[in-house]
């Protein structure tokens, strides 16, 4: 309200996102200006772009409020910029093969992408639920256009309305949930709730029915079960890079927000949300493991697959304490190399200039392109926890975490959903190197994505020669929430 | 204070009057030219509580563009409104029953039925408690561009996504569409243009 509202340590506390926004507006008036023949242009400078703004984020390093506290950066909000940056930059560079194949390169694609990596990096920084709002309203408004993108294929538009029909109930959803807190604390901002629920300024049990539905709310964007439905099928119908990308931002977004949210202001009302988080992490990694075991389309796997791995994550942010913090970011760093790596093989899904996208598809692959198999059966192990890949250590994390803070029956129950789990990673492996083809998928068509794949297997397979750097950096994050 | 409470029944009156008609009425346009007056007294209503700003708010976004979208749906597009309203007796029950619980709702809230709950109303009210010393016009200006300036920039952004993603999803670039491009037309060349024929007499073309 005064004068140094407007002032320049504002601002720079949030250049990262300032830069972002400006590259953004400058790429689409320029591909607005030479049309079509723009867009491989305008989706490498994107990447670039987004690549900047993580240095950014670092260089110089910067910690506070700004903008009259509705935004906040500190370790952990910067590690997880860093994560979705780093996720969006890959996921458009891995696109450009499948849209050219679908006549569907158009420079709007990365783009969009680009101001909803905006949106994430503003809600992961939200301080209020105000600012929590816009920014997550920003991102899935962006990923409801994309998952359309393809708008001639008639899965991607109807993937296009399905999420956008259900993800706007979410967000109704969870506007009440604030609207009841705004009520009952006096305060749309995260300090101010907190204080508030402290002092015992606030009737707590409406702030617990406010919370519930913001939970929900968030719970929709993290696809956590029981509001899980939607994900199947928008994973299935919408264009596979986009696919890719839904796999990883948004969901470090979204889970980086719950986070905040649930230590940040609703830290007094732990014990009421721990049960409702304990539930939904059973109930994800359960449903995920089962839901899967038949299903022949690899995207719809993924779909069970990245399920379950929100239930893991959930199950850390149960937890409460420093080492849960610690291990949801750890385990998120993991996964993100996991997912990017898995779904750069599935984007070479290609037999007769068709793309394909069944698990069937894989056969023969062992022989014919021993390297990319290779990569795959890495991730594929990884995915299931097997020891000594990544995959293992980002889940042994979670469950000492969990026991740690005595949860024991759900980390009992989230290694036996790992168990049943290892069943159809395993199985794509089995179908890789055993089974008979006539005619196997040719991936030549994009070293990009070749290169991806290649770099996160091996990123993934020698991970415990050096697992320090990512643990310290994850310590430093959830450091930030425990002063 | 006779003067507003006869506008409030009035407003109120013909309100809710409209609001029975919108679900009546046989005719779709009927019903959203009386969904369309509705809103204008529910825009009044907020007047004679002294929320300006919500009122000027209803009647710009939803007359302005939300009641006349409808009507240009009920027009443009080939949708039999007597067939959607088929189940209309089927449906009564439940929405009777889900109208009587909101209604109970009220009553309970406002203490009429009993059971007040004194600390929940006093926790409800304690956000409006700073009395009001300018219209809210002002005061949600004086707070929009300073304090909540990020919230406001933030949604000029998901303005920019929300208009590219209604071209990106919907503009087509037909082929065989013959528009007309002046500086084309300017430089065309003479030869390409005109023909000189000779044509000899009585002997045509």
């Amino acid at each position: 309200m005064s004068m140094d509202m407007v002032g320049l340590e504002h601002w720079s506390l949030a250049r990262p996102e300032l830069f972002l926004a400006v590259a953004t507006a400058l790429l689409l008036l320029y591909g607005v200006l030479r049309g079509e023949v723009a867009t491989t242009f305008v989706s490498i400078a994107t990447s670039i772009a987004l690549i900047i703004t993580a240095v950014l984020l670092f260089v110089p390093y910067r910690e506070g409020t700004a903008f009259a506290q509705l935004f906040i950066t500190d370790r952990l909000t910067t590690t997880m910029k860093a994560l979705v940056l780093i996720s969006s930059a890959i996921a458009i560079l891995m696109s450009r093969a499948f849209f050219e194949h679908a006549k569907a390169w158009r420079f709007e694609y990365p783009l969009v992408v680009s101001l909803s990596t905006l949106g994430m990096m503003l809600m992961i920084s939200a301080n209020d639920l105000m600012s929590l709002y816009v920014g997550l309203e920003l991102q899935s408004l962006a990923l409801y256009v994309i998952a359309a993108f393809q708008r001639d294929s008639v899965r991607s538009t109807e993937a296009g309305i399905k999420y956008f029909v259900l993800g706007s109930v979410a967000s109704g959803m969870l506007l009440f949930g604030a609207s009841l807190i705004y009520g009952f604390c006096g305060s749309t901002a995260f300090v101010q709730i907190s204080q508030a629920l402290l002092a015992g300024k606030a009737a707590e049990i409406g702030t617990t029915i406010g919370m519930v539905f913001v939970v929900a709310g968030l719970a929709f964007k993290i696809a956590a079960v029981p509001f899980h439905m939607w994900t199947p099928d928008v994973y299935e119908g919408a264009p596979t890079p986009v696919t890719a990308f839904f796999a990883v931002a948004p969901k470090i977004a979204a889970l980086s927000l719950l986070v905040s949210v649930l230590m940040g202001p609703f830290k007094p009302l732990f014990p009421q949300w721990q049960q409702i988080i304990v539930a939904a992490a059973v109930l994800s990694m359960g449903w995920g493991a089962f839901a899967a075991l038949r299903q022949p389309n690899i995207k719809r796997l993924m779909a069970y697959s990245s399920i379950a791995n929100v239930g893991y994550v959930l199950l850390g942010v149960a937890a409460g304490t420093e080492r849960g913090i610690q291990s949801v970011v750890f385990f998120l760093a993991i996964y993100m190399v996991m997912n990017l790596g898995t779904f750069a093989v599935i984007l070479l899904m290609k037999r007769r200039n068709v793309m394909v996208e069944n698990i069937s598809d894989l056969a023969g692959l062992g022989r014919s392109h021993p390297m990319l198999a290779l990569s795959m059966m890495i991730m594929m192990f990884s995915l299931a926890g097997i020891p000594p890949l990544a995959g293992f250590w980002g889940k042994l994390y979670v469950f000492m975490a969990a026991v740690e803070a005595k949860l024991f029956w759900p980390a009992v129950l989230g290694v036996l959903a790992s168990v049943v789990a290892s069943y159809y990673y395993v199985r794509i492996v089995k179908v890789m190197y055993f089974d008979e083809s006539e005619e196997a998928i040719d991936p030549s068509f994009s070293g990009m994505n070749r290169a991806v794949a290649l770099v996160s297997a091996l990123l993934v397979a020698l991970f415990s020669l050096l697992p320090q750097p990512l643990s310290a950096i994850a310590a430093a994050a959830a450091k930030g929430l425990f002063p | 204070m006779l003067l507003q409470a006869i506008a409030f029944y009035v407003f109120a009156a013909v309100c809710v009057a409209s609001g029975a008609m919108v679900v009546v009425s046989r005719n779709p346009v009927y019903s959203v030219l009386f969904l369309i007056l509705a809103f204008f007294n529910a825009a009044a209503l907020f007047v004679l509580i002294g929320a300006e700003f919500i009122a000027m708010i209803l009647v710009i976004v939803y007359v302005g563009a939300v009641a006349v979208l409808f009507l240009f749906v009920v027009m443009m597009l080939d949708i039999n409104m007597t067939r959607l309203k088929e189940g209309f007796l089927d449906y009564l029950p439940i929405g009777a029953l889900i109208g009587a619980a909101l209604l109970a709702e009220i009553l309970f809230g406002l203490g009429v039925l009993g059971g007040t709950h004194q600390g929940t109303v006093s926790a409800f009210t304690k956000a409006g408690t700073q009395m009001m010393t300018v219209d809210n016009t002002r005061a949600i200006g004086r707070v929009l561009y300073t304090q909540y300036f990020y919230v406001f920039q933030v949604a000029g952004v998901v303005l920019l996504v929300a208009m590219i993603g209604a071209i990106v999803l919907t503009l087509r670039r037909r082929p065989g569409v013959r528009r007309q491009r002046i500086s084309d037309q300017l430089y065309r060349p003479k030869e390409e243009s005109i023909a000189l024929v000779k044509v000899p007499t009585r002997g045509g073309v």
